[in-house]
Order: structure tokens, then C-alpha cells, then sequence
């Protein structure tokens, strides 16, 4: 228990404005020190390479947009995605499929853009999780990295655990809708409709 | 009957940083205001990705070559940073992934939004990766990096400091932090630094300087552990109570 541990956790700190040189140094130009930037999706291996051909499940596109309490766009943030294989399992370290993958927030646009697999159920004895992404969030301004989920509005969301613990209300801001063949996830850090984050 | 990884530690919101820290201005806007969703340790998902050796390049963890030319190296005073990385417990975190990124030795950092009048250094992109051995050891080879002024208010600085991304083997381990000089004057006037509030805390953040490590008419080195949240005792699928 927490009262027995002889260390505390390292306090978190902002990742700033300049997280890319060090997580996505490629993406801002720094070229020629690492052939690839790590977690470019997570039907790849984490350099890059997709990791085999046995990978299954229904590809699709997540895409979104980052919000500040103002209405303005996060042009500098990093985000990183981990979830199941197709068949609800999170992936062993040498499956086809890694489950994680990274992105940068585009410069300018601010839409950070994921392609991988639809997840599968997470069923356990007591309750059954809908499919799912988890989401993790940096940026200049953020204390300590925020943590949330990217359901999907085309699945039965009804019996979802997590979903049941949130305020009707507030549901849907961990919903993604279905626009021309993405799904379209935006975050709204603080304010109007703000985004659910969880301590996990 | 299956193993299942237990669930981590809760997180100590006394000793990391609040969210909304007003003294640092971008937290005002991109701070939530809701509270954290605290999610049943039958839902906590306690898995996370593997990382390993065969993504590292050779020089990955020196960053005083790793974007030099032939012959050359970075401009600065040439130190090591070494350290573990550990849990709650004490105990050594293996295969955890680190990544590094700084400003060069004039406070300047190599990317297209920062406009700094110091230079640039053609030998030096500020960026490394490694990943811990088995006890949970690392070590970078780098030059200090010098302390930069930034708009938050007037006459600001930030005192010299590493930013490390910092993945265990859990997605909810996952930590993003700086690391500080000690002795630094700049970092008790440093808002950042300052989100958190506790001495003690602050202290975790600040590298020591370790003349054991040290190599003479080589470089300085400093000590920096990091510590990622801990997992309760094991618990098996059918009896979650057994721990």
C-alpha cells in the first residue's frame, strides 16, 4: 500500500514547447540522428516498419484537434495511443500489431491523425469494456500528462463501465463521430464541453 | 489460474504539480478544471508497450557526437548523467525507455519556433535515447546546456535543465519531467519549477554533482534517479483479494 513505499514518484514536469526534438525529432527537422521517430503508428513497428503481414482487424483513421480553454487550437502537442488488438487483447511485445503508437499535432493545423485498427471488447469475469483507445496528452502548459478515451459512436457504448462512472452530460466528449471515413476525436482541455480525464 | 500484472500505486497529487498553476502562465487556458475521473482498479488497465534494444542506434546516448561531423563534437562543458531508474519500492526498473532533449550550451534549442539570438550549434541536435539495463541503470554523455530567457514574464529564465520522457512498462507509468542542475540560482525563480510545491520534491528534480564519476581531463558527471510509480503485490485473476 501507498504508506509502505520507501520512494515517491517523480514529479512530472511540462514537457514545454519543444517535446519533438527529443520524442519526434524527425517530424521538426532534427534529421540524421534517429532513422525513424518512434510509434509513427501502430501497425508498425515502433521504427517504422510494419511488423507483419498476420496483422488483423478493421483498419481505420482517427483524426482530431486539440482545444485551450479559450477556443484555441494546441499547435505543440504530443500525443501517444495504446490499445487492444481486434480481438480485445492487449499485444504481446513481438505481435504483428504493437498497440502504441505517437504523433505530433501538426505545427500549424493543430490535427493529429492516427492510423491503425478498430479494438476489441475487453471482457473480464465482471463487466465488459467497449472498444476503445486510450489517449495520453503533453503540451507547453500541461503540469502532468493527461490521460483519457477515444470510444466510438458506432459501437454499443451502453453497458461500458467506464462510460457508466461519467455524467450523462459529459459522456460524449469521449465519443468519436464518424465524418467521411474517420473517426473525429477533439480534446477541449478546460471549459464548455471539457474533455473527461481520468487519474489512472 | 492467471497472472495478471497488479494494479500501480495511486498517484500522490500532494507531491506532483496541480494543474492550474497561475504563476505559469500557459497552465491558465490548458489546465482542466474538472476533476480527474478516478477509474475502479478492476478497470485500470496496467499493460503498456515493450521497447527494445533493436531501436537503439549506436550513438543514440551521446548526444556529443550523435549530430556531430567526423571529427567534430558539440560546443560546452562535457558532462555524464547517470542514474536508475526505479519504482515506489525500490526496486530497479529494467528495458524502461528514456528520452532526452535540451537546449545547447547558449540556450538555444534546435527547432523552427525557437527564435533565441543565441546560435545554433552545427554539431549539436539535443536529443538522445536510451533504454535501462537490468538493475534499471542508464547513462547520456551531453554538454550542460546554458539557461534561456522566455516570455512568461518580464526578465524570465529558465534555469539549465534536460527534459526526459520517461516509459516503464505500464501506459499509465508514463512520465515526462526535467531534470535541474544543482546549485543553480535560477531554479528557485523558475515558475515552472515551481508547480510543484513541496522542497523535497523539487530537490527529486535536481541532478547531484558525483566527482565519483567524474573523469579526469574528460568530463564532470551528475547523479539523476528517476522513480516511476510502483505495483501492489501480485494478485491472481481468481482471487483478487489474495495479496
Amino acid at each position: 500500500m501507498g504508506s509502505s513505499t520507501r520512494y515517491k514518484e517523480s514529479p512530472s514536469q511540462t514537457a514545454g514547447p519543444y517535446v519533438h526534438i527529443g520524442c519526434t525529432p524527425n517530424f521538426v527537422d532534427v534529421q540524421g540522428v534517429y532513422s525513424a521517430d518512434l510509434g509513427v503508428g501502430p501497425n508498425a513497428d515502433f521504427d517504422g516498419n510494419l511488423r507483419g503481414a498476420d496483422m488483423s482487424g478493421e483498419r481505420i483513421t482517427i483524426t482530431g484537434k486539440i482545444y485551450d480553454g479559450a477556443g484555441g487550437l494546441v499547435t505543440d502537442a504530443m500525443v501517444e495511443t495504446w490499445q487492444t488488438d481486434a480481438q480485445g487483447q492487449y499485444p504481446a511485445a513481438d505481435a504483428a500489431f504493437s498497440g502504441w503508437a505517437r504523433q505530433a499535432c501538426d505545427l500549424t493545423t493543430g490535427v493529429f491523425t492516427f492510423q491503425t485498427i478498430k479494438p476489441g471488447c475487453i471482457a473480464t469475469s465482471t463487466d465488459r469494456q467497449s472498444p476503445h483507445v486510450s489517449i495520453w496528452i503533453v503540451a507547453r502548459g500541461i503540469n502532468l500528462g493527461l490521460h483519457t478515451r477515444i470510444y466510438f459512436a458506432d459501437e454499443d457504448n451502453s453497458a461500458d463501465p467506464v462510460l457508466a462512472l461519467i455524467e450523462p452530460s459529459r459522456r460524449q466528449t469521449l465519443i468519436a463521430s464518424q465524418q467521411g471515413g474517420a473517426y473525429v476525436f477533439n480534446v477541449r482541455l478546460q471549459g464548455e464541453n471539457e474533455t473527461v480525464f481520468f487519474d489512472l | 489460474m492467471t497472472e495478471r500484472a497488479s494494479p500501480l500505486l495511486d498517484r500522490d497529487y500532494n507531491w506532483q504539480p496541480e494543474a492550474l498553476t497561475p504563476a505559469y502562465k500557459s497552465s491558465r487556458l490548458r489546465a482542466p478544471r474538472q476533476p480527474l475521473l478516478s477509474l475502479p482498479e478492476t478497470i485500470k488497465d496496467v499493460a503498456g508497450p515493450v521497447f527494445g534494444h533493436n531501436i537503439l542506434g549506436a550513438r543514440d546516448a551521446d548526444l556529443v557526437t550523435n549530430a556531430a561531423a567526423p571529427g567534430h563534437s558539440a560546443m560546452g562543458p562535457r558532462i555524464l548523467v547517470h542514474g536508475c531508474v526505479l519504482d515506489e519500492n525500490g526496486k530497479g526498473v529494467p528495458g524502461a525507455l528514456l528520452e532526452v532533449w535540451q537546449a545547447n550550451a547558449g540556450g538555444r534549442y534546435r527547432h523552427k519556433n525557437d527564435d533565441y539570438l543565441a546560435p545554433l550549434d552545427p554539431h549539436f541536435a539535443g536529443c538522445g535515447r536510451t533504454i535501462t539495463d537490468a538493475q534499471g541503470r542508464y547513462q547520456f554523455l551531453t554538454i550542460q546546456p546554458g539557461a534561456y530567457p522566455w516570455p512568461n514574464h518580464a526578465n524570465a529564465w529558465r534555469p539549465m535543465h534536460i527534459h526526459f520522457s520517461v516509459f516503464g512498462h505500464a501506459f499509465a507509468q508514463r512520465l515526462i519531467t526535467q531534470m535541474y542542475f544543482e546549485g543553480d540560482p535560477l531554479i528557485a525563480l523558475c515558475p515552472i519549477v515551481q508547480t510543484v510545491k513541496d522542497p523535497q520534491a523539487i530537490d527529486q528534480l535536481t541532478a547531484k554533482l558525483d566527482m565519483d564519476r567524474a573523469v579526469s581531463m574528460d568530463h564532470l558527471a551528475y547523479r539523476f534517479d528517476l522513480v516511476l510509480r510502483g505495483r501492489r503485490s501480485t494478485v491472481f485473476e481468481n482471487r483478487p483479494e489474495g495479496n
